[in-house]
């Protein structure tokens, strides 16, 4: 039995935001992967939730006429890593999504939610940090739209004000369109764990071997998702080579701020993001076509 | 005390209830319903043991609210077998030895049979991929990965 | 055909994949209460003030008991056989709850309500006011002189001893070199998959009844009447199947507050079913022991001395206390000869949760140490790692003083030889000798060896119950304990051989229950198969001889000319068949003059032990910038006698060698270095391993036929966690040249150990 006072089901994004204004105590519930332990750690007594799991306005992935990717907050990770739009246009989204927790997992738990609970771990981030994503939030004044560069205000916190819901995941074909991805999740485990750091890295080439449009994102490397814009803008128009993926890694970890904790130390971690930033570079250089 | 009624299938069977909005379908199924085959391990969505299936999909039921469950078709471990006869997947699991302690095994059976009903092939690295959600103590893995191998035939 | 040596199908498989095996949360008795168990939020001091009275008030609760409320003596929590002499009883230190913390999550207070969630609110309203004591977390605080005593009158020392043979300092004298290392290992726990859980309640005269999920259903009986001071024949314990156990069940945990509450209750039902959180910190954990061996071996690589001291670091409570750091020194005389040898160990109360029995009881501690110092000696004597352990070990048919231990039957060298083989290891040493690079392969082994049961130290007492059906079948009843590990199926093997009938006609009971069942101390120290595998013998053989008798009588036959064989009665000499078990059996029962039905109520007091050996041979390839460890290869290769089922003897291999994997690379429990406050108790941040962290498990058998055993078989169910730490310590020390001495190998800490050996280079960093 969970500790709930108590629960209300949103039946539209209208509905939810009149509820939130309602009850500003009240927290939103999606897949509950992650809300239902909070409450089962004591973190929330006498929670009151809205939920938002069987909203199917809020669920699914579309594809508009100008080519931008639509995904819907309330769509699981499986949903997004087997959705044909997915698999076609953004394998490397899919497989960052497909390495959460475990089947189960990613049949409950929901992208939306993996963003909105703020934390730097989270597995979809990264990627959508280097996709550019931008943000729709629905909320008592209407709908803006936010990059999800400027959505991460600390660990555990994003920019939602009250009565805000986050109701799509917006990727423009300028972001995806001739991008090859790769996603590297470091963790203890191969299923069932959180990152110890996350990396991903999406880019184009042109002329063989001519890096464009560079993106490197990390997770766990920061109190949030980050990108490394230094790294980038030194390798943009660089032909790839050993001593670029040398170079990217070594100016990578001097735009980070990784933390010491009982799971992994600082100094460690910057290792990985030496390391992982070359691996995810070469990956996505490969898979962007490079020679 | 809040409560919801929902309507849902279980093992091919209707079932109307009144439920409390704090309870967990783990906590339904085996309190409610009796249907005590799913077992609680960790209660945070780690270990497996209360896999069903939801609409054909695994899901962790002590991190599922009741409540969510209106509407839904759902299996259990206790409709797996029909007249006597073990699935597929049941008997993969007899055969293979995959059976020790039989604390996990209820919610590796779901696994499995959702990756047999899935219509797909799979790797063994696939295999463990799909069953990485299920935690158990006393196999080792290799016996299981050798039954939903031999199910998946 | 016999049934010993098959790949008989588990008697309980059908009923577990089916989901319809009942654990003790699946019993559901009317109007039972749950009770949750207030826990302190320090590690070290006392309870000044505890005030109950707005949880008393909370509707739903029942009863709330403190430590203020409960038998202020103590009792041990062991499951060991009691000790007629009074000095070799477990350590008697524990009160139902305390006022005395000792770790964090000691038991101050129990509230028992309607259900679980009113009990945790009820456990938020109770106010506590401590007095705190700085918390001892390391073993060497714990024994420094002015040390707080965690238990008063101990000096935090639960146990020692030491042992001597030969000039040690001839022997040091006659060494060409001298090399001594310390290893330590972690704190793990068992992860049954199933938690602790116990309930319990009084129908009639007073008896109280208690269903729990233990290993041990006879001793919790002694030691619930212990506890509470009842008279132990006043406590009925029922053991349905279990969850696993891997000996956290081999103590008695949660049934002794489980049967107070019913107590206090005028007999109603009440349930403790702790949460994993709890059972991680509140039940038992494996002991985190330091070893410092010192060895002298000749240039010929011949040990002349070996010398061990460990501190074993227990935690708030005994449980098995001291026994643990006994067998280690067993352990450590017995697998490898010399000329003097010295063993010291000491055994430390700290404030930490309490380590008892795990999985092969200090030989994976011991092991690890002793096997990677293997390797460290080999390596400085220029000696290929298997060469140099062969020419140690002892000469098959060895008798060990010190251990008290004989090897009647030794398969190790076939072992080693096998496992050599298997992994192509002279080939692949070749291949990578001088390698480079960021990706490095490497190669290492562990040898092991496990005794049966407890014999000498502990008595090895089991029974056995047969009755013969009216169909010719029989039932079959053990107070040996099926945890998962396959006894149940075993014995029934064990039966049908012997009495001979067909297998399915064994109807095993798989429950325990102290007021029908024999006696048998439970499933622990790999002791089933060998000690109450002779129990079933010995009643199978009364039974056959029973129901020879009987067919004499029916057929006027001599019964020297007379045998059973697959439900049958035969004739000796050709096997032909006389007349079908069923027939007799009907006899037994039916037949109006002589009715009488044939029944063997046995026990076996098994006074001799023997040894199982091993070894473990691991290929890796360590990932050298990131600090991770793949396994390539994995062998582990077991002479436990003669192998009565080959399926479940493979899935013990299987499992024990994930648990050692988990030992090796992914487990530790972990806690705040000031506080004492557990960090990582939750299959979340404790990296049970999953199925895609698992290699492919190689299980293999060297078959000997031990004489003592009831039918060749030796130990299995422990000796495979042994190996895999140590063995794959020294593939990776193979593979990069790094001494790695502690555990877990952990990708952190390898990439610790790779920056201060120079393998990883850190430049110095302006911004970092």
């Amino acid at each position: 039995m969970f500790d709930i006072a108590c629960y209300e089901e949103a039946q539209s994004v209208e509905h939810a935001i009149e509820l939130m204004l309602a009850k500003p105590k009240a927290r939103l519930i999606a897949g509950g992967t992650d809300l239902l332990l909070h409450i089962r750690e004591g973190k929330l007594p006498d929670a009151e939730l809205i939920s938002l799991h069987d909203l199917t306005e809020l669920k699914g992935i579309e594809l508009e006429q100008d080519g931008t990717i639509v995904i819907k907050p309330v769509t699981t990770f499986s949903e997004v890593s087997s959705h044909p739009l997915i698999k076609q246009h953004l394998p490397f989204l899919g497989e960052a999504v497909d390495t959460v927790g475990g089947p189960q997992t990613r049949h409950a738990g929901t992208i939306g939610g993996n963003i909105c609970n703020g934390a730097t771990s989270a597995d979809s981030a990264s990627t959508l940090f280097a996709l550019n994503a931008q943000l729709q939030i629905a909320g008592p004044s209407g709908i803006r739209v936010s990059s999800i560069l400027d959505f991460y205000k600390g660990p555990g916190k994003v920019n939602l004000a009250a009565g805000e819901i986050l109701t799509a995941i917006r990727i423009s074909s300028e972001n995806y369109r001739g991008f090859g991805g790769h996603y590297i999740k470091f963790a203890m485990r191969n299923a069932m764990d959180i990152a110890t750091l996350g990396c991903s890295v999406i880019c184009k080439v042109r002329d063989g071997n001519i890096i464009d449009d560079f993106r490197l994102a990390l997770g766990v490397a920061a109190p949030t998702p980050m990108r490394c814009f230094k790294s980038e803008s030194a390798v943009n128009g660089q032909p790839f080579s050993e001593e670029l993926l040398l170079k990217t890694g070594q100016l990578a970890i001097t735009e980070v701020n990784p933390r010491t904790s009982w799971r992994a130390s600082k100094e460690y971690r910057l290792k990985l993001v030496e390391e992982l930033s070359k691996r995810a570079f070469r990956e996505a250089y490969q898979k962007a076509g490079g020679l | 005390m809040q409560t919801k009624k929902i309507t849902f299938t279980v093992n091919g069977r209707e079932v109307t209830l009144e439920v409390d909005i704090r309870e967990s379908l783990l906590e339904t199924l085996r309190n409610r319903l009796q249907l005590i085959g799913t077992k609680k391990g960790c209660g945070v969505g780690e270990c497996g043991a209360c896999t069903v299936l939801i609409d054909g999909e695994t899901i962790d039921t002590c991190i599922y609210l009741a409540v969510w469950a209106d509407g839904k078709e759902i299996r259990t471990i206790e409709g797996e077998a029909v007249d006597g006869k073990l699935s597929k997947a049941q008997q993969a699991m007899l055969d293979e030895g995959a059976v020790q302690c039989g604390f996990c095994t209820p919610g590796f059976v779901m696994s499995i049979t959702s990756m047999v009903e899935s219509g797909k092939q799979y790797t063994r690295e696939e295999i463990k991929k799909e069953i990485s959600g299920n935690m158990c103590r006393c196999t080792g893995y290799q016996n299981i990965v050798n039954a939903a191998e031999r199910a998946l035939k | 055909m016999s049934k010993i040596g098959t790949n008989s199908l588990r008697v309980d498989a059908n009923s577990k994949v089916r989901g319809k095996t009942q654990y003790v949360d699946d019993i559901f008795i009317r109007n039972m209460l749950h009770a949750k168990i207030l826990r302190s939020s320090i590690a070290h001091g006392r309870v000044k003030h505890i005030d109950t009275s707005k949880a008393l008030k909370l509707p739903g609760v029942e009863l709330i008991l403190t430590y203020e409320d409960v038998p202020k003596h103590t009792f041990p929590t062991a499951g060991h056989p009691y000790a007629l002499d009074a000095s070799h009883r477990d350590v008697s230190d524990r009160n139902i709850l305390t006022g005395h913390i000792r770790y964090w999550g000691d038991e101050i207070a129990a509230v028992a309500a309607v259900d679980e969630h009113t009990a945790e609110k009820a456990l938020a309203l109770i106010e506590v006011e401590y007095e705190e004591y700085i918390p001892i977390l390391q073993a060497e605080a714990a024994l420094q002189k002015d040390a707080v005593e965690i238990h008063e009158g101990t000096g935090n020392i639960i146990g020692c001893h030491e042992y001597n043979s030969g000039e040690m300092e001839q022997a040091l004298a006659s060494a060409d070199f001298i090399f001594e290392q310390e290893y330590n290992t972690s704190i793990v726990q068992h992860c049954a998959m199933e938690n602790h859980s116990a309930f319990a309640y009084i129908v009639s005269n007073d008896r109280i009844i208690i269903y729990s999920s233990t290993q041990i259903p006879h001793i919790c009986r002694r030691i619930v009447g212990q506890a509470l001071g009842l008279p132990w024949g006043r406590i009925r314990v029922v053991k349905p199947y279990i969850g696993g156990g891997f000996g956290s069940k081999q103590d008695v945990v949660v049934e002794p507050l489980a049967a107070i509450l019913s107590l206090k209750l005028q007999g109603r039902p009440v349930k403790v079913e702790l949460s994993r959180e709890e059972t991680f910190i509140a039940t038992r954990t494996r002991h985190a022991i330091k070893s410092l061996l010192k060895s002298g071996v000749t240039s010929e690589g011949l040990f002349t001395a070996r010398s061990g001291s460990i501190i074993s670091t227990n935690g708030a409570y005994a449980s098995h206390g001291h026994s643990i750091a006994g067998k280690c020194g067993d352990t450590f005389c017995v697998q490898y000869t010399q000329r003097a040898i010295h063993f010291d160990a000491v055994t430390v109360y700290t404030n930490l949760p309490t380590a008892g029995a795990m999985r092969a009881y200090g030989g994976p501690q011991m092991l690890f140490a002793m096997e990677c110092h293997m390797d460290d000696l080999a390596k400085k004597l220029g000696l290929d790692g298997i060469e140099f352990r062969l020419r140690n070990l002892p000469e098959p048919g060895f008798t060990n003083e010190l251990a008290g231990i004989t090897d009647y039957s030794n398969g190790l060298r076939e072992c080693a030889a096998k496992g050599k083989q298997l992994i192509g290891w002279d080939e692949k040493k070749a291949r990578y000798f001088g390698q480079t690079g960021s990706m490095r392969r490497g190669l290492g082994t562990a040898f092991f060896h496990y005794p049966a049961g407890t014999y000498p130290h502990g008595q090895e007492l089991a029974s056995a119950r047969i009755i013969v059906n009216q169909d010719g079948s029989v039932q079959l009843q053990v107070g040996a304990t099926e945890i998962g590990q396959g006894s149940d199926t075993v014995f029934a093997q064990m039966a049908a051989e012997t009495i001979g009938i067909p297998l399915n006609n064994v109807h095993i009971i798989s429950e325990q229950d102290t007021d029908v069942t024999p006696f048998d101390t439970g499933s622990y120290a790999s002791r089933q198969s060998y000690v109450s595998g002779m129990a079933v013998k010995k009643a199978a053989l009364e039974v056959k001889a029973k129901l020879l008798e009987r067919c004499c009588i029916m057929t006027n036959l001599p019964i020297h000319s007379l045998d059973t064989a697959d439900g049958w009665v035969v004739f000796k000499h050709n096997q032909e068949k006389l007349l079908p078990i069923a027939d007799v059996a009907l006899d037994s029962y039916y037949n109006l003059k002589t009715a009488a039905p044939i029944t063997a109520d046995i026990s076996h007091n098994t006074r001799i032990t023997t040894i199982s050996y091993g070894c473990t041979f691991v290929e890796v390839e360590v990932d050298i910038l990131t600090g991770k460890v793949a396994i390539i290869e994995l062998y582990n290769i077991h002479d436990s006698g003669k192998i009565i089922n080959h399926i479940l003897a493979q899935g013990q291999v299987h499992g024990g060698v994930s648990m050692g994997l988990g030992y090796a690379l992914y487990e530790q429990l972990l806690f705040d270095t000031k506080s004492g406050k557990p960090l990582n108790n939750n299959l979340l941040d404790y990296k049970l391993m999953t199925a895609t962290d698992t290699p492919e498990i190689e299980a293999l058998f060297v078959e000997t036929f031990d004489p003592t055993a009831p039918y060749g078989n030796k130990p299995l169910g422990e000796p495979p966690a042994i190996g895999p730490a140590p063995a794959i310590r020294n593939a990776i020390l193979d593979a990069t040249g790094v001494h790695i001495n502690e555990l877990p190998l952990t990708p952190q800490r390898l990439f610790e150990k790779f920056v201060q050996s120079g393998l990883i280079r850190m430049e110095a960093r302006e911004n970092v």
